[in-house]
Order: structure tokens, then C-alpha cells, then sequence
């Protein structure tokens, strides 16, 4: 069996295990990135809108800093994130940003001049200034008080993850395209690497890493409805899972992005509604501004979601043969904006839906979209459990997004964190040492071959793993949505523990030798259904509502019994995750408080630690 | 009722010895808005859990799904099968290595592109985390993500001439990205350091000028454009020493 020594091990080459393998190599660390897919086709490149960093270079940016930007995103995190790490973020996002520039990032710049922009299907008028012209400009983006996201059209990610790839060709970082990892290496202490599966022979390998890093993305696709790609399956968290032993944090903190496409659920992107994009109901009108006067159509997402879900169940949605959806119109910004600004959104919804959004509505529902939860690590991205794995990314409960991602925020912590976390890794590895104990290396290859010779065999059942992952994403759709409460929650635990049972003995249909993408379902699908189950039973526990988390029976922000992280570890033998919590923050800067936006009921923290002397102001 | 569809489906496996190539017959009845994504993970799912093939994004961003569809290289996922007729024949792409059925190793592929045209910015600039970003026009920005869309797919390799005759010619993808970098200011390479590159026969000069990298690429980028401008400088280039002996003081330091 072929075996591979590195200093770093990066599982996943999108853009968190990419900027973290710049950071290590720029240091002179040997560094090997795992890819399921080549590098440039990884899931960052599909992020469209932009990147938040408090530049302040336009207008309509002016006064902005790394305070506001820390701010907002602690408000859209509904106060679930870690402050030290939300701070660290907001401070180091422009620096992020402008690194990336001088890397080659085409970011649109500043015009001096009137323009015109739109909100609320109005006309305004702005004016930039001559001295700020060709500095990178911003876009408005949900749940933010300034215009703060860097965009290059409204292919961010893309341009992001060619430029993060070049770096990584011009450093000579090796990757590994087509190999995935199935197994993390480890003796209940230290983590020495992973047993890896070759995606073009089916070969397994070994590799053997000081430091291993999961930056897989997430884990949408335990939802059948998402915005996610085919690969976003969570495998980065599920080997960790497996460990018994690293915990998944807030899995229950799932975002639903407010304009999915209808059918087929790709996204289009928030800068519609920044650029002044309007939401409307089967009668053509707007409805946002009845719900969120002041924000309207940019309240955060997990807002924006349920006003929707709310309206169309008010009956105001429009009928369509996939059920009601809602229409999302730019036609007011114009044949040139859109073809310049948002031309993906142009493309796609010409390509995929033949709707020309140049003079027609885009039909439009919420979709499974970002996991907040995830690796639970410390703010140098240091995996709880184990010495020596870490975690970045949206594979990573940082956790700066807490129970809701405000838009543009997830490139940047790509970016910020690969950077932040890169660096901790560098430090780490500086003098450190691991013995790789060849009885635990032989233990973990031995296990995988014959989990794998199993399901091949069908050994363990010949449930097919294709009808046990739709009865896995039917539970999730029906029941942990965007509105939850008591009794569908009991019903999706209870029926994904029988799914569970049937992920245990599912069989190959037929066998082929290679790469067998059957085969790679099968390996994953137990630890999906185990994502679900942690999704699912953190949520039926949470007997309150924050950020994305909607509890339609217990409606109010409980800070008195739920200012707490889930944490979830899965113990081997068992049917259900183990549920622990901590404090989400050590930091107070910003006490519990309103959003501003969205049903503000809460019940109040009177702990002094959280809210200091003074009691939180609430309504 | 849809209409009944038949795929025609390249299958070869070489990781088993007894695979031979062949074209195997699928049967689906075509619904609403199907496309090759839906239709080839139905095959797979409900007939042959063995078809090899590759999705991502499934929205036409990430490039991953690109094959040969009734002969002509485009993206799976956003192909329509009502824009086909009933008999769909799917090849992998040539020129690249196949892993098995459909799916082929682009990876390899454009890292080695990547590594050629050394597709980064090259400056003796050191990054300054206190200082503002370099300036830019927004319209030059504009211009350089026009070139920077490139989804590395490979439909443009596929369909050339001289790549699927001389493997190791660079591709209008390498001449794409090499005029991308020629007009960003930040990177300091010169037109000779170019000129090293893509001034060969693997290079803009081996380019027959066939033209079908234009008619297939999925983003529309402008590829025609580059290999004129490409093909126009470093002709310039070559050349260029006998005009700077008459013309001293010539175009000779112009990047």
C-alpha cells in the first residue's frame, strides 16, 4: 500500500485548505492537499455574491471598520458565535481581502461619479469620490450596516479560488486530486493522518501527517432540496465524528438561503437583492417591507427565509407543478447591470430555468444552503479531542456564524480563517514531533478494508444505499426545515434511527473494480445519516428559537437556558449522538441584545459574566 | 407521457482487465426540464450503479461535467435533453486520460497547464498588510475577469484539432490564461518572459487556427480574440530585433 509523510495533511483544497496550505508552505512545511475533485472545481468556486471586509472605500461604505463589521456578525449570529473569534475575523478580513488583490484578484474598483442604485425597487442616487477611485469597491449584502462585499461580478468564489490555486501552484504544494479520505488515523489522542480511498483506482492509501487539517465544506446534501454541490456531503466532519471522540458543534445551525431556483434549487446569488432585487408573491406585490420595515428584502437570511415560508403558507405563493415558490425580480436594475454585475444570474437562469431575468421574474423558494455547524475547534482552528487535527472552513465550528452566516461572510472566513488557522499550524508544527505507531496505523487500514470487502460482499445486508440516502433527505426536508417544533422533531429522530439501522447493512448492488461511485456513497452514507441524526436531535433538544434555528412551539430567544453551543460526539455501539454544551463565548463585548431585525422575544441572561452589570436592553 | 430516450453511453473501466470499450444502450423517459445531470444519475441509480461520470456544481460554474454530447464537447449539466433528439450518444473527452466511462482526468491536466504557463503573478512587490490595495480602473478589472472566467472544463482541448493530434500542444485554455496575466499590470513579466512560454510549436505558433475552441467554450470567453493578440505580439516579438536595428530605441523595452 502506498503511504505519504508530510508535515501538513489538508483534506480538502477549496478555499480554507487551500490558504492554510499557503500558510504552511510559505513557512517551508511540507504540505499535501487531498482533494475529492481537481482543486479549482471544489465548492468555493460556486460562491457568487462576494466577500465581507470593512474596507470602507465606497460610498456607501464610508465610516465603516472592522467594529461594525464585528457587530453585525455577531447580531446575525444571534449572539451563538464565539466573540474572540468574530473579532479576530472583522480584524483581519480587509488584510485578507487585499492580500488576495495583490495575489491577482480582479475586485471591482471604485467609480468616481453619480450613479444609481436601487432598494426596495426604488431609485436612488449616489456619488463616489474622486480620491477613493480604483480602490476596491463593496456591494450591500443582507443584514449588514454598510455596503462591505468585495465582488468581482458575481463570480467571487471563482476568482478567489483560481487566484488561491495559483498560489498554490506557484509555492508547489502537492495535491492529490481524486483521493478521499475515509478514516482519520489516530489512538484516542493524537491524530497521525487518515486512510485515503483513490477516486481513480480504488485504491486505499495511507497518510501519515504531524498535522491533519478537514476543510471539507459542508454537509448539505443530507437535505435533498439545497443550494449545495454534489460533492458538500460532510465528509470532513464524518471522519471526525467516527473518532467517538472530536465533537460536531451546533450541527442543529442550518441555513436556508432565500433564493434557491425552482426546481432545481442552484442559487442565485444575494447581490440581487444588495443591487436592489425585490421578492414578490403570486399577485406580483412585495412583501418584505411588511415584515421588516427597516430592512426589507436584506434582513438576514434565516429572516428572509421564514418570511417567505410564512407568506407562501399565508397562501401567496405562486402554484407551480414542484409546489408554490415566490418570484425574485431584478428587471429594474436593467440589461446592463445584469450583464455586467450579475451574469452568472443571467446564465443560469437562461441555461437551467429559460427565464430571462432581464424581463422576467425568477422563480424562487428557500433552500438548504450553509452549515454553521461543524469541527468543533478553538480559535486557532485546534480540533477539540484530538492533538494534532484541525479544522477551517465551513467544515469548522469556528465558530464566528453562531445559529445564522450573514452573505459574504463565508468566503471571508475562508480566506481569513485559512490564513489565521494556517498560521497556528505553522506555529505548531515548529519543533513538534509525532510518533507514528505502526500497530495504530495497521489497526485503522485494516478496519476500513474490511468495512469496504462488507459492503462490497454485502455482508452486513444488501440495503441500496441509493433508497437509504432519499429516506435520510425525505426526514430532513419533512421535518428539521426551516420551521421546526416538538413533534416532527421526535418523528425525524425516531425514523432516521431506523434509517441508521438500514445504513449499517447496506450492500453493493453490483461490483465493479476501481473507482465504484457506489462504493463511495456506501462509505459515507452511515456517517451521514449519523450528521442527520446529530442535526435532528441537537434540534429537538434546543427548546428555543435563535438565528436559523426556528422552534414554532418555543418561538422566544431563551438566553437564560440556551446561551449555549451543542456539542455532539457520536460514541461507537450507540443510535444517538451525545449532546454536551458550553458557553458559546468567553468575550462579552456585545452582550445579548436585538438584531433589529426579525421577532425579537427574549428571555433574558441575568448572568453577570455574559451580560456584566448592566441588564441586556430588550423590548 | 415524455418522450422515450435512448443513451448511447461509452463504457470502458481500465482498472478491470476484462473491461473492453463499448457502447452500452440506456432507456429513460425524458421529463419535464430533464437534463444530462438528472438523467445520467437516474441511469445510475436505477440501472447501473457501475456508470462512471463527474458532477459538481450541477450550475455550469465548476466545470467538472464536461463531455462529448452527440459529438460535440459541453457541459452535461446544463445540456437540456429537449434541445436533443431522442438518440443521445456520450463520449468522454479526448485528450485527456480516461478514468473510466465518462469521466476523465482534467486534474492532472491543467495542473500541468498551470505549472507551463507559470498562471500566477509574478512581482518583486512584497505585500503590505498596513497599505491601501494597489489601484486599478474598474473597467481594466472588468476586462481581466472577462479572461479570468475560464472554468478550466476542457471543452476547448476537446474540440481542437492539434491537441487531439500533438498531446503535448498547450491549448487555447494556456493561451486564454496567458493573455490574462499579459494584461494585468501587477505581474511584471515582460513579452519575453512570455514569449518563452507560448512562442513554440506546443505553443501559439502550433495553433492551426481551426477555431473550434470558440464554438465550444461554455462561458463564451473570447478565445479567438487572445489567439490573434497572442499570435500578433509574438510574431512581433520574434521578429522584432531585425526592426530595432534599423529603429533603434524601437519597441524593444514595451511589455
Amino acid at each position: 500500500m502506498d503511504t505519504f509523510y508530510t508535515d501538513l495533511l489538508c483534506v480538502g483544497a477549496g478555499l480554507a485548505g487551500e490558504r492554510v496550505a499557503v500558510a504552511a508552505a510559505s513557512q517551508g512545511f511540507e504540505t499535501i492537499c487531498l482533494s475529492i475533485v481537481p482543486p479549482r472545481r471544489s465548492h468555493s468556486s460556486a460562491a457568487q455574491g462576494g466577500m465581507q471586509a470593512s474596507l470602507g472605500h465606497c460610498c456607501m461604505g464610508e465610516g465603516d471598520c472592522p467594529d461594525v463589521h464585528f457587530a453585525d456578525t455577531v447580531k446575525g449570529s444571534d449572539w451563538g458565535c464565539d466573540q474572540e473569534v468574530a473579532r479576530m475575523f472583522a480584524e483581519t478580513a480587509p488584510i485578507a481581502v487585499r492580500e488576495m488583490a495583490y495575489w491577482g484578484i480582479p475586485w471591482n474598483r471604485v467609480v468616481p461619479g453619480k450613479g444609481t442604485y436601487y432598494k426596495g425597487g426604488k431609485e436612488y442616487e449616489k456619488i463616489e469620490k474622486k480620491e477613493k477611485e480604483g480602490l476596491i469597491t463593496a456591494r450591500d449584502f443582507g443584514g449588514t450596516a454598510k455596503w462591505r462585499t468585495c465582488y468581482t461580478s458575481d463570480g467571487t468564489g471563482h476568482t478567489l479560488l483560481f487566484t488561491m490555486d495559483n498560489e498554490v501552484v506557484r509555492l508547489g504544494v502537492t495535491v492529490h486530486d481524486r483521493v478521499e479520505a475515509i478514516a482519520l488515523i489516530h489512538d484516542g489522542e493524537t491524530c497521525m493522518g487518515v486512510v485515503a480511498r483513490c477516486l481513480k483506482t480504488g485504491k486505499l492509501r495511507n497518510y501519515l501527517a504531524k498535522a491533519t487539517l478537514i476543510a471539507t465544506g459542508g454537509y448539505g446534501r443530507i437535505y435533498r432540496e439545497t443550494t449545495n454541490a454534489v460533492i458538500n456531503d460532510g465528509s470532513g466532519a464524518i471522519i471526525a465524528l467516527d473518532t467517538g471522540i472530536v465533537p460536531i458543534g451546533n450541527p442543529e445551525a442550518v441555513q436556508f438561503h432565500p433564493t434557491g431556483i425552482v426546481p432545481t434549487n442552484i442559487l442565485v446569488t444575494e447581490g440581487c437583492r444588495g443591487d436592489g432585487g425585490t421578492l414578490k408573491d403570486v399577485n406580483g406585490e412585495r412583501f418584505m417591507h411588511i415584515y421588516e420595515p427597516g430592512k426589507q428584502e436584506l434582513a438576514s437570511r434565516d429572516v428572509v427565509s421564514r418570511w417567505m415560508t410564512h407568506h407562501i403558507r399565508l397562501g401567496k405563493g405562486v402554484p407551480s407543478p414542484y409546489g408554490p415558490h415566490l418570484w425574485l425580480d431584478i428587471r429594474h436594475l436593467g440589461e446592463k447591470h445584469i450583464k455586467t454585475k450579475l451574469r452568472e444570474v443571467e446564465e443560469i437562469c437562461n441555461e437551467f430555468l429559460g427565464v430571462d431575468p432581464i424581463t422576467q421574474m425568477i422563480p424562487v423558494r428557500p433552500a438548504q444552503h450553509y452549515s454553521m455547524g461543524g469541527v468543533r475547534t478553538d480559535k486557532d482552528g485546534a480540533a477539540y479531542g484530538l492533538k494534532g487535527l484541525f479544522s477551517a472552513g465551513e467544515a469548522a465550528c469556528w465558530d464566528m456564524h453562531g445559529f445564522n452566516r450573514l452573505g459574504g461572510n463565508s468566503l471571508a472566513e475562508t480566506i481569513v480563517a485559512g490564513k489565521i488557522v494556517g498560521e497556528k499550524i505553522a506555529e505548531f508544527l515548529e519543533g513538534y514531533e509525532v510518533d507514528f505507531k505502526t500497530a495504530v496505523v495497521k489497526d485503522a487500514v485494516k478496519k476500513e478494508e474490511e468495512r469496504i470487502d462488507r459492503i462490497i460482499k454485502g455482508a452486513d445486508g444488501k440495503e441500496n444505499v441509493y433508497e437509504v440516502r432519499n429516506a435520510m433527505q425525505d426526514q430532513l426536508m419533512d421535518y428539521v426545515g426551516i420551521f421546526r417544533n416538538g413533534e416532527d422533531l421526535q418523528k425525524a429522530v425516531d425514523n432516521l434511527q431506523v434509517i441508521h439501522e438500514r445504513s449499517q447493512k447496506v450492500g453493493l448492488r453490483s461490483y465493479s473494480l476501481g473507482a465504484n461511485p457506489e462504493l463511495a456513497l456506501a462509505l459515507k452514507i452511515r456517517g451521514m445519516v449519523r450528521m442527520a441524526l446529530c442535526a435532528a436531535y441537537a434540534a429537538l433538544q434546543r427548546t428555543e428559537s435563535r438565528g436559523a434555528h426556528a422552534r414554532e412551539d418555543h418561538p422566544e430567544r431563551n438566553d437564560r437556558d440556551w446561551l449555549k453551543r451543542t456539542l455532539a460526539t457520536w460514541k461507537e455501539g450507540d443510535s444517538l449522538p451525545t449532546l454536551e454544551y458550553e458557553k458559546p463565548s468567553k468575550v462579552w463585548e456585545i452582550p445579548p441584545g436585538e438584531r433589529g431585525y426579525g421577532v425579537a422575544k427574549i428571555i433574558c441572561t441575568e448572568d453577570p459574566e455574559v451580560c456584566g452589570e448592566k441588564k441586556p436592553e430588550t423590548n | 407521457m415524455g418522450r422515450p430516450l435512448k443513451f448511447n453511453i461509452f463504457r470502458y473501466n481500465p482498472e478491470d482487465p476484462a473491461s473492453v470499450p463499448h457502447m452500452e444502450s440506456f432507456h429513460l423517459e425524458e421529463t419535464d426540464a430533464m437534463t444530462l445531470y438528472i438523467a445520467l444519475n437516474r441511469i445510475r441509480e436505477e440501472q447501473d450503479p457501475t456508470l462512471m461520470f463527474d458532477f459538481m456544481c450541477r450550475a455550469g460554474i465548476c466545470g467538472s461535467c464536461a463531455m462529448m454530447i452527440n459529438g460535440r464537447p459541453d457541459l452535461a449539466c446544463h445540456t437540456k435533453t429537449k434541445a436533443l433528439p431522442a438518440e443521445i450518444n456520450l463520449m468522454p473527452l479526448p485528450v485527456f486520460k480516461l478514468i473510466g466511462d465518462l469521466s476523465v482526468d482534467t486534474g492532472t491536466w491543467f495542473r500541468n497547464m498551470n505549472e507551463k504557463v507559470r498562471s500566477y503573478v509574478h512581482t518583486d512587490k512584497v505585500f503590505d498588510p498596513n497599505a491601501d490595495e494597489e489601484r486599478m480602473s474598474n473597467e481594466l478589472a472588468d476586462e481581466i475577469y472577462e479572461l479570468e472566467r475560464c472554468i478550466e472544463c476542457g471543452c476547448c482541448v476537446a474540440a481542437c484539432g492539434k491537441a487531439n493530434m500533438v498531446p503535448s500542444f498547450m491549448g487555447a485554455t494556456a493561451f486564454n490564461r496567458v493573455a490574462r496575466f499579459m494584461m494585468d499590470p501587477r505581474d511584471q513579466r515582460k513579452t519575453d518572459d512570455y514569449f518563452e512560454i507560448v512562442a513554440t510549436d506546443d505553443g501559439i505558433f502550433g495553433c492551426l487556427g481551426l477555431l473550434g475552441c470558440e464554438d465550444v467554450c461554455p462561458k463564451d470567453i473570447p478565445l479567438q480574440d487572445q489567439l490573434g493578440m497572442l499570435r500578433r505580439k509574438m510574431g512581433w516579438a520574434s521578429v522584432r530585433h531585425l526592426f530595432d536595428k534599423i529603429l533603434p530605441g524601437g519597441d524593444a523595452k514595451k511589455k
